[in-house]
């Protein structure tokens, strides 16, 4: 059947996995009910344990469903050694619910995939060797992808049930507080792992760092967690992130830069109070840099800053340009220790930073919004997932909570290398049209006709390039032609959620 | 067709000649002027696949508003002329000629360029040439070579050379450029033709470039040298006219007009005589302040 937003979707898919197809971005105010969790009780003075092994032979059973999050990005250490256990132990049909899954990940997956070990996954997204194998049809279950706030929407509601979760953390005392800001291995914010706390039926901290009770800032609670194993390092801290995030030397970035800057300033949200979130792209990020100046120039004072978080925007609210940042990952050192250093700094979880079904979350109060993307086509859909060649290599992220915004702007280059960016249709929708406003390339800037107030505003703006999409497209297609189109084979490889837990895309095994 | 004498000319980016990337975005910043280099940023085994690149890039590629020049090969390598060729079939605006010495090495081009329009069918005179001076000798010879040709776009102060050829090297004050760089400028401006400066290729500078860059527009240069693409706005900040310099540029305009109405001959502004260089001042800071997109199609003052 075709869903809402134009794509196919094999009926015997929606059937297996009993989901509904996309039908639209409006979440409205249906009733739900969250989901409760299993306590095992104990007055747990001193939950640590050296043992990897014995934790899961205590709480693991095959067919169970394990999680962790991707703090540590490629510095994670956790990962590999609970993975290394679980697959000496024999286990069988596991599904793997992570926040996110990052490259020193893969060849474990893999393994353990072609082990049977692992049998289905979720995750925002996967890139390299991973995402090859399972677009050349390694995992016989879908993956299905989901947004930071469509996964905490799936934990509530019982969609993800997480059996055990594998939560590793710089610091926390023998009762199982813990947080992402003290120890070696810092990464800040805890937000996506939150939630896993909150709802998994057992959660197992791992830590390099016991330190004396009670581990303050508690973002994980003892309340919330059943073993704490010691382990000998958690991460390197010298993968988690650089230092402070650099800007961008590349011209062409700082240009799309400058245009995505003077978009936000000519537009309505450009006044005190204003609120906004830049992805991790190298032009997204770069805008803090002409938004300071501009801020500075006109007086203007933003409320918050949100998302994943890098230095460059700690040093905003340092300035006293952004009065808060709502974090709920960071990207760079230098913000991981500014949440430690600055109350103004406010860890967030991932159902309040973006989850749909609950009773508000940060996305909701956002003006602007400034993403990257892959692909964007003539209907303004984004694709943050599958290449050029079809084989997944991204994910979503935020991308689609944070598209909630009331301004999302996209910032691309018209093509990358041979490749269009902007073309007829994206290979997978991922972010519909209908969410954004704005997209913007070096070449001219398109604004969705659903905005017509933004078109009026923007086009009077001198030296604004404001063009239609569609002569972005053919811009691109001027330059690097028309390429042939992409060959699949019938094998659903994984599903695309919307928010909302709907089916907004497929995509299909590649054919080589 | 024929050649642009009067625009602006503030920034003159440099871009080699044999890199593809750079040259398929070049026209995205802005530049007043684009330099695709077939001279120094091309290694001897890359001559001749730069030039046929550079010469499908004239053909094919978008560069905005921005006027393109090619530097050639200098007249005393095999390059030359198979160079200019080239680049004249293309079609360029301005073809740069390296190390010039000479107005006899002006006049040299401009017949090679004469001969290329003939055999490609190309309108006469639809090419301008500019002059790099990069020596003792191109320096004493400044005002004939400016003098050379009506196609004569403008001259250019190419630093590295000059200073290796007077036995010295850069320095931070410029005080070694001193007189090549007031030699150039005047011979241009006697000459009625453009006058560009060196390049600073420190990016690391910003501080250096600012005082470099403020230094050369007060002496008078039209415009700057650049390998950067993020220098662009830099020297631009440095042209732009003052909200006063665009009001008095109106009030001339204004005066121009009273005066056409009028019926008369003679312009006057506040009672004093407007004459023919407060009239091209006026124009070229109201071209500059649009350009910069310093005022509005109304002519509202948009800066800060």
């Amino acid at each position: 059947m075709e869903n809402k937003a134009a794509r196919h979707i094999p009926e015997t898919v929606l059937k297996s996995l009993a989901l509904k197809p996309f039908s639209g971005v409006e979440i409205g105010q249906p009733e739900v009910n969250y989901v409760g969790h299993q306590v095992n009780i104990t007055t747990g003075e001193n939950k640590v344990v050296d043992s990897i092994a014995d934790v899961i032979k205590k709480t693991l059973k095959d067919g169970m469903t394990i999680s962790f999050h991707h703090h540590f990005r490629n510095g994670d250490y956790v990962f590999n050694k609970v993975m290394d256990q679980i697959i000496a132990l024999g286990y069988r049909n596991l599904t793997l619910a992570p926040s996110s899954l990052t490259g020193v990940m893969n060849d474990k997956i893999i393994a353990a995939i072609k082990q049977g070990v692992i049998t289905n996954i979720t995750s925002s997204g996967m890139r390299g060797s991973l995402g090859d194998f399972i677009s050349h049809g390694g995992l016989k279950q879908p993956v299905i992808f989901r947004s930071h706030g469509n996964r905490a929407r799936s934990i509530e509601e019982g969609e993800i049930k997480i059996d055990v979760a594998f939560l590793g953390v710089p610091a926390a005392d023998p009762a199982g507080n813990a947080n992402g800001q003290t120890g070696k291995a810092v990464f800040g914010s805890l937000g996506y792992a939150l939630m896993d706390a909150q709802y998994a039926n057992h959660v197992v901290l791992l830590t390099d760092n016991i330190v004396d009770y009670p581990c303050t800032p508690a973002s994980i609670k003892q309340t919330q967690v059943d073993y704490v194993v010691k382990v000998d390092e958690v991460g390197d801290p010298d993968k988690i992130g650089t230092g402070a995030t650099r800007f961008t030397k590349d011209p062409k970035e700082l240009k799309i830069a400058q245009m995505v800057n003077q978009v936000i300033v000519n537009s309505p949200y450009f006044k005190n109070g204003l609120s906004f979130q830049t992805g991790t792209g190298g032009a997204a990020l770069a805008v803090s840099r002409y938004l300071r100046q501009s801020m500075l120039d006109q007086h203007v004072k933003a409320s918050f800053a949100l998302g994943g978080i890098t230095k460059p925007t700690c040093d905003l609210m340092d300035e006293g340009l952004v009065d808060k940042v709502m974090d709920v990952q960071d990207f760079d050192k230098g913000s991981a220790a500014s949440m430690a250093a600055n109350s103004n700094h406010v860890e967030i979880d991932a159902s309040w930073y973006a989850d749909p079904h609950n009773k508000g979350a940060v996305v909701n109060n956002l003006d602007v919004a400034i993403l990257s993307a892959l692909q964007i086509d003539t209907k303004f859909n984004v694709n943050v997932m599958t290449g050029s060649d079809g084989v997944i290599r991204g994910a979503i992220g935020g991308h689609q909570d944070a598209a909630n915004a009331k301004m999302t702007i996209i910032t691309a280059p018209l093509v990358r290398g041979r490749n269009a960016t902007i073309v007829p249709d994206v290979a997978t929708v991922v972010t519909p049209g209908s969410s954004i406003d704005v997209v913007v390339t070096e070449r001219g800037i398109a604004i969705n006709p659903a905005r017509q107030d933004l078109i009026a505003a923007l086009t009077k703006v001198p030296g604004l390039n404001v063009v239609s999409i569609e002569a972005l497209q053919q811009a691109a297609e001027a330059r690097v032609g028309k390429p042939k189109p992409l060959a699949y084979t019938d094998q659903t490889v994984a599903v695309v959620e919307y928010r909302d837990g709907s089916v907004i895309d497929v995509i299909k095994a590649v054919k080589d | 067709m024929s050649y642009v004498q009067d625009r602006l000319r503030r920034t003159m980016m440099f871009v080699p000649g044999n890199n593809p990337a750079m040259i398929k975005d070049a026209g995205i910043y802005g530049a007043d002027s684009i330099m695709l280099d077939l001279e120094d940023s091309v290694s001897l085994p890359e001559k001749d696949a730069a030039r046929l690149l550079v010469y499908e890039a004239i053909k094919t590629v978008d560069f905005g508003n921005s006027e393109v020049v090619v530097r050639v090969n200098g007249q005393d390598t095999p390059y030359y002329d198979e160079d200019v060729k080239a680049v004249v079939k293309a079609g360029v605006d301005v073809i740069r000629l390296p190390k010039t010495e000479s107005a006899a090495m002006v006049q040299k081009l401009v017949n090679d360029v004469e001969a290329a329009e003939a055999e490609y069918g190309i309108e006469k005179g639809s090419i301008g040439v500019m002059a790099a001076i990069e020596s003792a000798k191109g320096v004493m010879h400044a005002m004939e070579i400016a003098e050379a040709t009506s196609l004569m776009m403008g001259l250019a102060v190419s630093g590295e050379d000059y200073t290796s050829d007077m036995h010295t090297k850069r320095y931070p004050d410029g005080q070694e450029l001193l007189f090549a760089r007031n030699m150039v400028l005047q011979a241009a401006r006697a000459a009625d033709v453009y006058a560009f400066d060196t390049v600073f290729s420190n990016m690391n500078d910003a501080e250096g470039f600012y005082r470099e860059t403020n230094y050369i527009h007060e002496l008078g240069f039209d415009g700057k040298s650049l390998v950067n693409p993020r220098q662009i706005e830099m020297v631009n900040s440095v042209f732009n006219p003052s909200q006063a310099d665009i009001e008095e540029a109106f009030n001339v305009q204004n005066a121009i007009a009273e005066a056409r109405a009028k019926g008369s001959g003679v312009i006057s502004m506040n009672g004093k005589m407007v004459d023919k260089p407060i009239v091209a001042k006026a124009s070229r800071v109201l071209a500059t302040a649009k350009a910069s997109h310093l005022i509005d199609e109304e002519g509202n003052y948009l800066g800060k």
